[in-house]
């Protein structure tokens, strides 16, 4: 050790709170004891990192466990479709019907996942435009004093209550919508995109924001010297080069979509058809589970039903995940360069 | 430092929990929609003459309260249908035998919106609309636009009642859009000139945006309004004698037979002081309890 | 200087372009100011004192929201002693202990996946997990009837924790990596041991950041409502959560009781309650109160961590 700092109790009278030494030990024991208290911190720390890890796992596990119990009682082909007789015309047909409080429990999860699918890709699509523009704002256009205004106004409106953002929609703008549009229901997945959208543009713009600042300035400036204006170098040059951050933030908006509850739950009419048009009533997998867990009693076929959903909700937002985190992978590795 | 405040918070909390042992008496009541305000209000006024009794409400439909009653998180279950047998096994199956109580009644009307011209319904009609048999309001003699549906979701009493009742068991259209509660469907078929919806009365009564339709049992026979004429509250007697084909009990199921507080509070509800609040609340008081009411106009 | 007329038509072309996503940012921030505004038009009316402070009258069409301002508070203050020890020590192992090896991109992994989980599926996890499986485990194996076993505020509060760990893991990330490498290596110098340096030099002085990033959790956890659906949340109870402490005039809050929370309340009042219309001002007013909790929140923890941030900048020189 250097001669320079005194490792005993002269620092300071002793008081030095780095270097106290207990009155009735040696400097081994002590370096001993701060050892072995280093050691248990450093166990203590890996550990608390390994808890993200593991509630990830429970949660799999979990829903898994409760989920794939419903394969006991249901056979997996009613999970796409059923045979129902239909009321009009009398004859059977297969049908897709999510109708679990039935005579003949109909557990079709196609008009889920279509419903879900018909918020998550237009709010993805229309998010993704307004988003990369506020990201494109922010990171080039706009000066020091605009960012500090708009950026965390981006941060506020990501920080709304999404039920604030559903009730006002229910209020409000759903009306004024089947006043524009003409829509033969009021509560519809258009609705409800749109409600979306306004949960996922600050996380997308943020995304891109970032992505863009990644670019280094000598990708900027070599542009510039070529007699690029400034919009050419965003379009042909940051735009394409900055493309895997953007469609990082593209997946991760709609992972997002696909998990929003709260407003799908209180704008989309909830009606579990499968369809494709916009303007009619759809039943999302996130809101058929606010809606229907509280009635199910614990262990009845159609808890593990709704388990079921669940863990097919959790893997495509999995998926979406890994994904996304391998694509901002590989643009880091690149960028590297 | 911090850490130690925090143990020293988290040890307060621990000693929070032993102490909820020692409480005062409570009962939760947990269940129908339909019946969560009349719920409230019961609990309300008797808390206020029984002090040292807490009473705690929650709705979110029938099927909510006697799943509860069976997982053991409820003491009282609302329920505007009876139980099913499935449940009842269910319960004996998880040592609850449930007890039940009429508690009150309550007539289910279909409502449309004030400006759509179809004056009345048979029961045939109304189940055929909701089961997506019929499906354009031309069949039926009014405009010729597709019939928009609203319905409630299915852990509500009232959407099982109705599907049982009317609907003698066949599915709900899957276009019905189902809305968390009876007031949503009013909102919402106030608001569209071709929906239609159902629930009990007390919602509708009193709004001038929406018609209450009067429903014949069959063809030939006269449709009855549940409503007093001129629409001023609910008609009784045709609720009574059934001449109202879509009526119903309101039922308390309990985990068992009641004693205690629990028998107190059940028997106060079937009481004059409860049935009071019955009719205040809308709903229709269980015959013979009340004094019958002043016949209007003599 | 003039320039050719197509290089003057590319600058028009980039100046119409660079506008046009000037003005969708700027559009984005006027739906937020309508928002806001409409919620605030709605709701003004109805905020008064006696809104704040009185529990709801007359079948819910009356009085005030206090219980579930109260809720509010004491199910966030649960949650964030839950979340914050465990998201801080994360963060430690990630920046200070963590090399850039295998481990430390798993437990990032997690960390951003944790992020994305859908907020119903942790309903779920809660209702499954906390209140079912170790709710009644804990019943049998303390020989309860039926204490831990239901939906409570320990167990929202804990299914809450686990959705907001990203956030206080993330922030704490930042404060303990804005701390400089020269006060670390400082103390290395003097012979300090690692968790020396780490506990009376870089935590202390990652403070301000780790308060932001608890802050923003709390912000975060008002504002939730999915995972509170099945896990304690009350549509109207008699009495607040709280107990006395047997034989002392203290009271404390009982994280057993069920309770009402704003989200909720906006959420159940706006789609559940008996009459609409008669209790829509109550609704705009409880909206309002959330949005300017959330907001003030939120705001006070951007602003804060722009203020030392600045002071960080300003210090280095």
């Amino acid at each position: 050790m250097d001669k320079g700092i005194p490792l005993d109790n002269s620092l300071a009278g002793g008081r030095h709170p780095i270097v106290r030494l207990r009155a009735s030990e040696g400097l081994s024991a002590r370096r001993r004891r701060q050892a072995l208290l280093d050691w248990l911190v450093e166990k203590y720390f890996a550990a608390a990192g390994g808890v993200a890890i593991l509630f990830i796992l429970l949660i799999f596990m979990f829903l898994a466990g409760e989920g794939l119990q419903a394969f006991r009682t249901i056979d997996p082909m009613r999970f796409i479709g059923a045979v129902t007789e239909n009321v009009i015309t009398e004859q059977t047909e297969f049908t897709h019907t999510w109708q679990p409080v039935s005579e003949v429990p109909k557990y079709s999860l196609l008009p889920l996942m279509a419903g879900s699918a018909l918020i998550a890709i237009p709010a993805t699509i229309f998010s993704g435009l307004v988003g990369l523009a506020c990201g494109i704002f922010l990171s080039e256009i706009a000066s020091r004093r605009l960012r500090e205004i708009v950026k965390p106004g981006m941060e506020l409106l990501a920080g709304i209550p999404t039920v604030i953002i559903g009730f006002f929609i229910l209020v409000s703008v759903a009306s004024l919508v089947q006043d524009v549009f003409h829509t033969t229901r009021r509560l519809n997945a258009f609705v409800g995109a749109l409600g979306v959208s306004v949960v996922i543009i600050p996380t997308i713009a943020t995304l891109v924001e970032d992505a863009m600042r990644a670019i280094p300035r000598e990708i900027r400036e070599g542009a510039y010297a070529l007699g690029a204006t400034r919009w050419e170098t965003i379009r042909r040059v940051l735009v394409p080069s900055g493309m895997s951050g953007i469609a990082a933030a593209l997946i991760l908006g709609m992972g997002r979509a696909l998990g929003e509850t709260m407003i799908v739950l209180m704008v989309t009419g909830n009606a579990a058809v499968l369809t494709f048009d916009i303007f009619k009533s759809i039943r999302t997998m996130t809101a058929t589970l606010a809606a229907e867990l509280g009635e199910v009693a614990q262990g009845s076929e159609q808890y593990h039903a709704l388990f079921l959903v669940g863990l097919v909700l959790f893997v495509f937002t999995f998926f979406l995940n890994m994904a996304a985190e391998i694509v901002i992978s590989r643009m880091r590795r690149r960028l590297r360069l | 430092m911090t850490f130690q405040k925090l143990l020293s918070i988290a040890a307060l909390l621990v000693l929070a929990m032993a102490c909820s042992e020692a409480r005062a008496e409570k009962i939760t009541v947990k269940g129908s929609d339909t019946m969560v305000i009349t719920a409230q209000k019961w609990a309300e006024v008797y808390q206020k003459s029984h002090p040292k009794t807490s009473i705690q409400v929650t709705g979110g439909g029938s099927g909510v309260g006697i799943a509860s009653l069976i997982n053991g998180t409820t003491d009282i279950a609302n329920a505007s249908r009876p139980i099913k047998k499935s449940e009842i096994d269910n319960a004996r199956a998880n040592g609850v035998y449930p007890f039940e109580v009429k508690s009150a009644l309550d007539g289910l009307a279909v409502v449309v919106h004030k400006g759509n011209p179809v004056k009345q319904m048979t029961m045939k009609v109304v189940a055929g609309i909701f089961t997506g048999a019929v499906n354009n309001w031309k069949e039926l003699g009014g405009p010729d636009h597709e019939i928009v549906r609203y319905c409630r979701e299915s852990s509500s009493g009232t959407y099982v009642f109705f599907k049982e009742d009317v609907m003698k068991n066949k599915d709900y259209a899957a276009d019905c859009q189902t809305l968390q509660g009876t007031a949503a469907i009013a909102e919402a078929v106030a608001k569209d000139p071709y929906g239609i919806g159902y629930g009990g009365i007390a919602y509708f009564e009193g709004r001038g945006d929406v018609k209450i339709l009067p429903i014949s049992p069959e063809k030939g026979k006269p449709a009855i309004n549940p409503m007093n004429p001129g629409g001023k509250g609910v008609n009784y007697q045709v609720i009574y004698d059934r001449s109202y084909p879509i009526s119903r009990y309101l039922y308390l199921y309990l985990a068992r037979k009641p004693s205690g507080e629990i028998k107190n509070y059940v028997d106060w509800i079937a009481g004059p002081e409860g049935q009071k609040l019955v009719e205040e609340t809308g709903y229709i008081p269980l015959p013979g309890v009340l004094p019958p009411p002043a016949k209007p106009g003599g | 200087m003039r320039f050719p007329s197509k290089t003057r038509s590319r600058k028009i072309a980039g100046a119409f372009y660079e506008g046009l996503c000037a003005g969708i940012a700027l559009l984005t921030l006027v739906a937020l100011a309508w928002l806001l505004a409409g919620i605030a038009r709605g709701g003004w009316g109805t905020v008064t004192w006696e809104f704040l402070t009185q529990p709801p009258d007359n079948g819910m069409t009356a009085g005030g929201i206090f219980p579930a301002i109260f809720g509010t508070v004491a199910l966030t203050l649960l949650m964030i002693l839950l979340s914050l020890p465990l998201g801080v020590s994360a963060a430690i192992y990630l920046t200070e202990y963590a090399g850039p090896g295998m481990a430390a991109r798993v437990v990032r992994a997690a960390v951003n996946n944790l992020a994305g989980v859908p907020s119903i599926v942790f309903g779920l996890f809660g209702l499954g997990f906390f209140v079912l499986f170790i709710g009644r485990g804990l019943d049998a194996f303390l020989g309860e009837k039926l204490l831990f076993g239901q939906p409570a505020m320990l167990w929202a509060a804990a299914t809450l924790a686990i959705l907001v760990l990203p956030v206080i893991i993330v922030s704490t990330e930042e404060a303990l990596h804005a701390v400089p490498a020269s006060q670390r290596e400082a103390a290395y110098a003097m012979g300090a041991t690692k968790w020396q340096v780490l506990s009376r030099v870089v935590i202390p002085q990652a403070r301000s950041g780790i308060l932001t990033g608890a802050i923003l959790g709390v912000a975060r956890g008002a504002g939730e409502t999915a995972p509170i659906l099945f896990t304690g949340c009350a549509y109207y109870l008699p009495r607040l959560p709280v107990a006395q402490i047997p034989g002392t005039p203290i009271w404390m809050i009982n994280p057993l009781d069920q309770f009402m929370q704003l989200s909720y309340h906006v959420f159940i009042m706006s789609t559940q309650s008996h009459n609409p219309t008669l209790v829509r001002p109550i609704v705009f007013g409880t909206a309002l109160v959330l949005v300017t909790l959330t907001f003030l929140m939120n705001l006070g923890a951007i602003l804060w961590r722009r203020r030392y941030r600045r002071l960080r900048e300003q210090a280095r020189g």
